[in-house]
């Protein structure tokens, strides 16, 4: 479409609107532009608002006067604070801005009024639709619950999901002189407050809805639940009172919608097309971003508005989705903090802090050194157990990074943080390890993990995944084992590691070079066994259905493994128990249908891994550790779920696992797997501070920076390391 | 030559591969679909890519378009010439039968002495599905199974020929999506990437790695990403029409598309140099102009300015 004199109505008068509606008038002064407000001019609803360093550039360079109004008004801060109960921790270099949203408003109604766009205060916009008839291009800036989205729900597609946690705006006259998050149990359950300065400080209460109704703050009135916080947090407020406007308890509501815009005729901009969890302090700096890019969307294409839309969206959306999945992060961090309370409040900080994926340790080091420095230092003295030597009362004046600091397994302690795993191998013989194979395993030996843990190794030969992976189920397998390790722990302090595996219905497949799981020939097949007669893909081999004489050889098997990796010289045993090998297809209800103690029941279903978990460490020597690698979801919908990964994780601990480390994905073909990088990263964090069990972590880690954080922050013990190819 | 590599051991492959992607490879698309290119055209760019200093010939898939058929057109390359590798980028799997698929690329890779690369991905535009009689919907699902067929039938005796690489042609599966990834863990030699800058390549590479690292496969998986270049003024303006008009379906996307065209030998090379960084292997340039100056322009940017 191309007209010359554009006219656009804007429903919502917020930063979206507003500022959309100046930067066009002013970039276009012949083009008529009104916005509908349903609130007064004067409306004060709200708190503060917090804009982030960088944002402020952009402004500076879309309208200067704006920038240089609001920059006047602004106040600044840089720390955060973090209150863990008592415990006060600071961390600098943060650099904020802040402003109380009545006084942005102000601003940019001035200015609109300076440059002749139509205002309409009071004035509530109840079909959309009509309007937008009226007008070349119906911009919908009207917030959370817009109702321009709503006219046109088919064609936006939003969708929203409604957070689980409670939570409440105040404010209050005590001067929060820099970002301050505050941390208190009481008999109710715990309490986390945002708090950030203004002309009057912004002060959110947050909790989980047990905790809430706990409280009964679905019973308790304003003034009740003021008094009630006025009390709890008072050596915080100082005797200040706390202020409610319009007292409510939310959810937090995430939007996103599948378009931004409708050809040439209707836009989205701001919360009514994407909201981000307030703990990161970026909506109405994201509102403010889209007016500009719509803007730059018009000088782009001039007049032609269906082209300037679709500028807006591609330049937008990128940036946004990627804010939201920090803000995601950011919010499952604060709905889930009862999860962290046990860690040591250094570290509890340093998770928080880290919390969003957007700050490492490498940046914090950069933000706040003197901060930085003095938690790996903390970190160092942590790390020290008893009997290794007194633990020094004053903190050690220089220390490692996390990733150097020593991990206690049982007695075997690991020199670093850094594990190399392996991927299923497949140049054995008869479970015959070749030596192209040992000389890799040492190659990797030297490059100095602290843990070398082996790629799965057959416990018996039709164990094995394919024909060509290592066994370790003969004699002449444990000689070729011992003088590999011996070649290996001659010139390294490194702890190795043997994965056991027992494929299972998922063993007598081709290697891997070309693809996963794909069935040897039945010429070179060997009978496959399961806890079910179901094959793992359509048209493999069926598995023989175990029955009491093959469960009791494969935990024979087991227990041998076992014998022969003590002698081999091994450090550790990790049992696999994902990825639909044997011990898993037991946990999946994908893979087993039996009807006796060994199938049905979650209870059932665990009842044969535990069988041979308890013979594994009834064989293997008590100052030794056992890992296991756990399913962690079969990623299908009728498939082994996080919840009962959880159960068999807090089994296996109380049969004395000393580490987990969680695998997902691969028990059927069948599955809907997710490859965000942090997927795996966040399945293994939380079964760590929810069970209290150490974790190996194997995400995709290609930094020392990542493993750092990883460690640092208490959400893995140790990273499996991939460098990146040369 | 790439035959005799594949008949290593595997490990002594993979060193191989990691040797050699150390320096990333360029490929030039053909002109097959653009108007105004013809046969005479088409296998006269790939005659000299065959010489240098291009590794890789690559062609586009869309039926309801005015181009020409992807492997129909590679097996033509495949007569007039030896060296350079033949790849589709990226073909539309299940707008195709598994078993007519899996045959036409096996006769490509024969009949090129094992050169087909075979890019694979679902492929967005429902016109095409409509015309081709094949159903949209489940085209996610159908696609999964395809990837396994084709490895049976090229691994099997039914269907010939006997690809020349072992295995089949090399494959390489592209998309942005979750299910993408899966693919490529279970069943590809590799990853294809869409086009864009060299960093929306690198995350979805690092996807690639990571689905690749989770799958439990050995070695790395090949990537591949591609651009598109009309050098010089007059071509930038003809450049960019064409990519709004090819990717009109996309909305806003076809916008990302046309403002990442490369237009001057400086953003070749930026472009060049950023996916050699974010350990890309091999990367295929498009023309936007059917006109032989325009391989000229980026040979000349190629030999002389890169490396």
């Amino acid at each position: 479409m191309e007209v010359t004199r554009v006219k656009i109505a804007v429903v919502g008068g917020g930063p979206a609107g507003l500022y959309a509606s100046l930067l066009l008038k002013k970039e276009y002064p012949s083009w008529d532009i009104s916005v509908y407000e349903r609130d007064p001019a004067d409306n004060t609803y709200g708190w503060g608002v917090v804009f982030s360093d960088a944002t402020l550039s952009n402004l500076r360079e879309a309208d200067h006067e704006t920038h240089e109004r609001l920059t006047d008004t602004f106040v600044r801060w840089d720390p955060i604070d973090i209150f863990y109960e008592d415990e006060h921790i600071r961390c600098g270099g943060h650099t904020f801005a802040g402003i109380m949203r009545s006084d942005l408003l102000a601003i940019l109604q001035d200015r609109c009024r300076d440059l002749g766009v139509e205002m309409h205060h009071e004035t509530t916009i109840e079909e959309p639709t009509e309007l937008a008839d009226e007008v070349d291009l119906l911009i919908g800036a009207d917030g959370l619950n817009s109702v321009v989205r709503d006219a046109y729900e088919e064609r936006f597609q939003p969708r929203i999901e409604t957070g689980s946690a409670k939570f409440a705006w105040f404010g209050t006259e005590k001067p929060f002189d820099v970002f301050t998050f505050i941390f208190r149990e009481n008999e109710h359950g715990l309490w986390r407050i945002h708090a950030y300065p203004g002309t009057k400080s912004t002060f959110i209460v947050e909790c989980t809805e047990e905790t809430w109704t706990n409280a009964d703050m679905d019973e308790l009135g304003e003034t009740e639940a003021l008094a009630y916080f006025e009390d709890l947090f008072d050596d915080h407020l100082a005797g200040y009172d706390l202020l409610a406007k319009l007292y409510s308890w939310r959810n937090f509501p995430v939007v996103n919608c599948r378009r931004w815009s409708i050809e040439d005729r209707v836009v989205l901009l701001g919360d009514a097309v994407h909201t981000a969890h307030y703990s990161i302090g970026s909506g109405t700096k994201l509102a403010m971003e889209d007016a500009i890019a719509l803007l730059e969307g018009f000088r782009e294409h001039g007049q032609d508005v269906d082209a300037a839309l679709n500028w807006y969206e591609k330049e937008r959306r990128p940036r946004v989705e990627a804010l939201q999945a920090a803000a995601d992060r950011s919010q499952q961090y604060f709905e889930n903090v009862e999860r962290y309370w046990d860690l040591p409040p250094q570290q509890f900080a340093y998770n928080l802090l880290t919390r969003s994926g957007r700050i490492s340790y490498d940046s914090l080091k950069m933000r706040d050194v003197s901060y930085a420095d003095g938690f790996d230092r903390w970190f160092q003295r942590y790390q020290y157990t008893p009997g290794d030597g007194t633990p020094a009362e004053s903190l050690p004046i220089a220390a490692n990074q996390p990733l150097h600091q020593p991990l206690k397994l049982r007695d075997l302690t690991i020199s670093n943080r850094i594990a190399i795993t392996e991927q299923p191998t497949s140049s054995s013989d008869d479970g015959m390890p070749s030596s192209t194979y040992l000389e890799a395993l040492i190659e990797r030996g030297s490059r100095g993990p602290g843990l070398l843990l082996t790629d799965p190794v057959a416990v018996s030969p039709e164990g094995r995944i394919t024909s060509g992976t290592p066994g370790i189920y003969t004699d002449e397998h444990v000689d070729a084992w011992a003088e590999a390790i011996e070649s290996i722990t001659a010139s390294a302090d490194i702890s190795i590691g043997i994965h056991l595996v027992h494929a299972g219905r998922r063993g007598a497949m081709r290697d891997r070079h070309h693809g996963l799981d794909r069935p040897l020939p039945n010429t070179q097949a060997w009978e496959l066994l399961a806890p079910s007669a179901i094959p793992y893909t359509p048209g493999g081999h069926v598995p023989r259905e175990m029955d009491d004489e093959d469960l009791e050889a494969v935990r024979m098997a087991y227990s041998a493994a076992t014998e022969r990796a003590v002698e081999a010289g091994f450090d550790m045993v990790q049992l696999h128990a994902g990825h639909g090998y044997l011990l898993s297809s037991y946990l999946s209800p994908l893979s087993n249908e039996r009807d006796d103690v060994y199938g049905g029941s979650l209870e059932n279903r665990m009842r044969y891994p535990l069988e041979i978990f308890d013979q594994v460490r009834s064989v293997w020597p008590d100052e030794r550790p056992v890992g296991v690698t756990l399913q962690s979801t079969d990623w299908n919908l009728n498939g082994f779920k996080t919840y009962e990964a959880q159960e068999v994780g807090a089994a296996l601990k109380s049969h004395g696992c000393d580490l987990l480390s969680l695998v997902a994905g691969q028990a059927t073909i069948r599955e809907r797997p997710k490859y965000d990088p942090t997927v795996l990263a966040d399945f293994t964090e939380s079964f760590r501070n929810e069970l209290d069990i150490p974790v190996l972590a194997t995400n995709y880690v290609t930094t020392y920076d990542e493993v750092n954080t990883l460690v640092g922050a208490g959400r893995a013990d140790l990273c499996t390391f991939t460098p990146l190819p040369e | 030559m790439h035959v005799d590599v594949i008949s290593l051991e595997a490990d002594t492959y993979r060193s191989i591969i990691s040797l050699a992607s150390s320096d990333m490879r360029v490929g030039i698309g053909l002109p097959n679909t653009l108007d105004a290119a013809d046969g005479d055209m088409l296998l006269s760019w790939a005659r000299r890519a065959d010489d240098g200093p291009f590794t890789s010939v690559g062609v586009f898939d869309r039926l309801v378009y005015h181009g020409t058929d992807p492997l129909a057109t590679l097996a033509a390359c495949a007569g007039v010439t030896e060296e350079v590798r033949l790849a589709t980028s990226i073909v539309a799997g299940p707008l195709r039968s598994d078993a007519l698929l899996a045959k036409k690329a096996a006769t490509v890779d024969s009949i090129s002495d094992g050169r087909l690369t075979l890019g694979l991905a679902l492929g967005a535009r429902r016109e095409d599905y409509e015309e081709a009689g094949a159903s949209f919907n489940d085209r996610g699902r159908r696609f999964s199974r395809q990837l396994h067929r084709l490895r049976e039938i090229w691994e099997g005796d039914d269907i010939g020929p006997e690809p020349v690489q072992e295995g089949g042609p090399e494959l390489l599966i592209g998309g942005q999506s979750d299910p993408t990834f899966q693919r490529v863990g279970r069943y590809g030699d590799g990853y294809i990437h869409g086009g864009g800058p060299p960093r929306a390549f690198e995350r979805q590479a690092e996807k690639a790695r990571a689905a690749w690292q989770e799958s439990g496969r050995p070695g790395e998986p090949a990537l591949w990403g591609h651009g598109y270049f009309a050098l010089g003024e007059e071509a930038a303006e003809l450049g960019r029409a064409y990519l709004l008009d090819y990717y009109e379906f996309t909305g806003p996307f076809a916008e990302r598309i046309a403002e990442g065209l490369l237009t001057t030998p400086q953003e070749v090379l930026q472009f060049v140099r950023g996916y050699e960084d974010a350990g890309c292997d091999e990367l295929i340039l498009f023309p936007t102009v059917a006109d032989m100056s325009q391989y000229d322009r980026l040979e000349r940017i190629l030999k002389n300015e890169w490396r």
